[in-house]
């Protein structure tokens, strides 16, 4: 996603030379958030999730299939997995995050094996296939996506637990008293859950039977679900002198920031750019938004057209660049919208701003006298009016 | 050919983020629901309308033209 948002962005802005994409997966790229939602219970296929290519862009060259295996940045030179060494000019690293598996005894970590993951489409048709009515599905985790896959396979007919180390599901982005709520809600619906709790080892050889967990107890299992959050795609930058802690540290320019200062004609975009959002503060983030793959394809196409072209760098560089993040999640009937980073706020920074918490409501997340960030239960009119009211915007 | 916007009805959930990137041409109404303004809207808007169909978290809005 990142990857086309970038391409059209340099078309956008004037780059009309070649622009190749290379990507690991087969498919031209698609919409993600549907996997564990509406798709999951409905239609799997690539045509309903690929993302509509901005006509500026139809002729950009796609190599599906290949994955970016290493890089030289001061050859400007890329290593592909079919042995073939690019050339470019300027270079985009958008290769994303995996999913993350547990390293613990058991199985091996395949569908086939029971154990899932979901992250591509590939994952969501397996899953798909294995949530058969009354089968029983154990989700470890319980972050938005954990928590979504464990409603739709109660939508399907099976029985879902989620076993999390945190308290309450969700807590982390949401706070404690939301994340109550939506636990009793989903508990209503017939989710189970164990929290406090780790696993310790799958049972089963071939095929996963069960999970154990810290506390003793044995949860039967015919799937597994692994949504424990995802680990960045960065490997192949390795030995460039970044900064690869946590995705690739950037500047708001969104170019690699070294010990001797941006590197110029590379641009980091999508879930592993952590950068700098002074609608926030100045402190480097990485955000796993829906809306920043977007947000940071424009800005590194801006970026790198200008680059490129030698017009303008400067300005571009320098011009403020303060995208909101936004992301949304469908569990049972109930739709999450959020703006901002709800993350940010102080523990006790957490207040009701519109609604009841037991029914449809509005929760503002609060640091300082700052709303850092926004979510809505429902209520969609309401927060969408919230909007333009988090963080502090240079430009409003 | 002109612009065209082409709302898919059925896959539309109403999230209103097309309104935000496009408010000349969508809008949510009172009763909560998408609404297009302008089926045909001038080329001037070209830019706006294409943000609008990236920001569509469901990918219900495709242009024509």
């Amino acid at each position: 996603m990142a990857g086309l948002r970038s391409a059209e962005g340099l078309r956008a802005h004037g780059f009309a030379d070649e622009v190749l994409v290379v990507g690991d997966e087969s498919w031209a790229p698609y919409n993600r958030p549907p996997l564990s939602k509406e798709a999951l219970h409905g239609d799997l296929s690539h045509d309903k999730l690929v993302f509509r290519v901005r006509s500026n862009a139809s002729d950009v060259t796609w190599r599906h299939g290949v994955t970016v295996t290493g890089a030289d940045l001061g050859a400007r030179t890329v290593t592909l997995s079919d042995g073939e060494t690019l050339g470019y000019d300027a270079l985009v690293a958008a290769t994303g995050v995996s999913a993350r598996r547990l390293p613990i005894p058991g199985p091996p970590p395949t569908a086939s094996g029971g154990r899932h993951v979901i992250r591509t489409l590939d994952d969501a048709v397996a899953l798909r296939e294995a949530l058969v009515p009354g089968a029983k599905v154990v989700v470890l985790g319980a972050g938005f996506i954990g928590c979504e896959v464990a409603a739709t396979a109660i939508k399907l007919g099976c029985q879902a637990t989620c076993v999390a180390i945190d308290p309450y599901p969700m807590i982390r982005p949401l706070g404690p008293e939301l994340a109550a709520e939506l636990q009793r809600r989903h508990e209503a619906q017939g989710v189970v859950f164990h929290l406090g709790v780790g696993v310790t080892e799958f049972v089963g050889e071939e095929r996963v039977t069960g999970v154990v967990l810290s506390d003793g107890t044995v949860l039967e299992a015919d799937v597994v679900l692994e949504a424990l959050g995802s680990r960045c795609n960065v490997e192949w930058l390795d030995g460039n002198g970044l900064d690869l802690a946590d995705g690739v540290r950037a500047d708001t320019a969104l170019r690699p920031v070294r010990d001797e200062g941006a590197l110029d004609g590379v641009a980091i975009v999508g879930d592993i750019a952590r950068f700098p959002n002074l609608r926030f503060d100045e402190r480097p983030l990485r955000v796993e938004h829906w809306s920043i793959p977007t947000d940071t394809g424009r800005r590194a196409g801006a970026v790198l057209a200008s680059y490129l072209s030698g017009e303008a760098y400067d300005d571009v560089v320098g011009a403020t660049w303060e995208p909101l993040p936004s992301f949304w999640s469908d569990q049972f009937d109930i739709r999450l919208q959020s703006y901002g980073m709800p993350g940010l706020a102080d523990p006790d920074g957490v207040h009701l701003l519109e609604g009841d918490l037991h029914d449809e409501c509005v929760i503002g997340y609060h640091r300082g006298d700052e709303l850092v960030g926004v979510v809505g239960v429902g209520m969609l009119r309401v927060v969408n009016t919230y909007r333009d009211k988090v963080g502090h915007p240079t430009i409003a | 050919m002109s612009l065209k916007v082409v709302v898919d009805w059925d896959l539309c959930q109403d999230h209103g983020q097309c309104a935000f990137a496009a408010p000349e041409v969508f809008e949510i109404g009172e009763d909560g629901r998408m609404h297009v303004l302008i089926e045909e809207p001038d080329e001037s808007l070209r830019s706006k309308v294409e943000d609008a169909a990236d920001v569509c978290p469901v990918q219900a809005i495709k242009l024509e033209g």
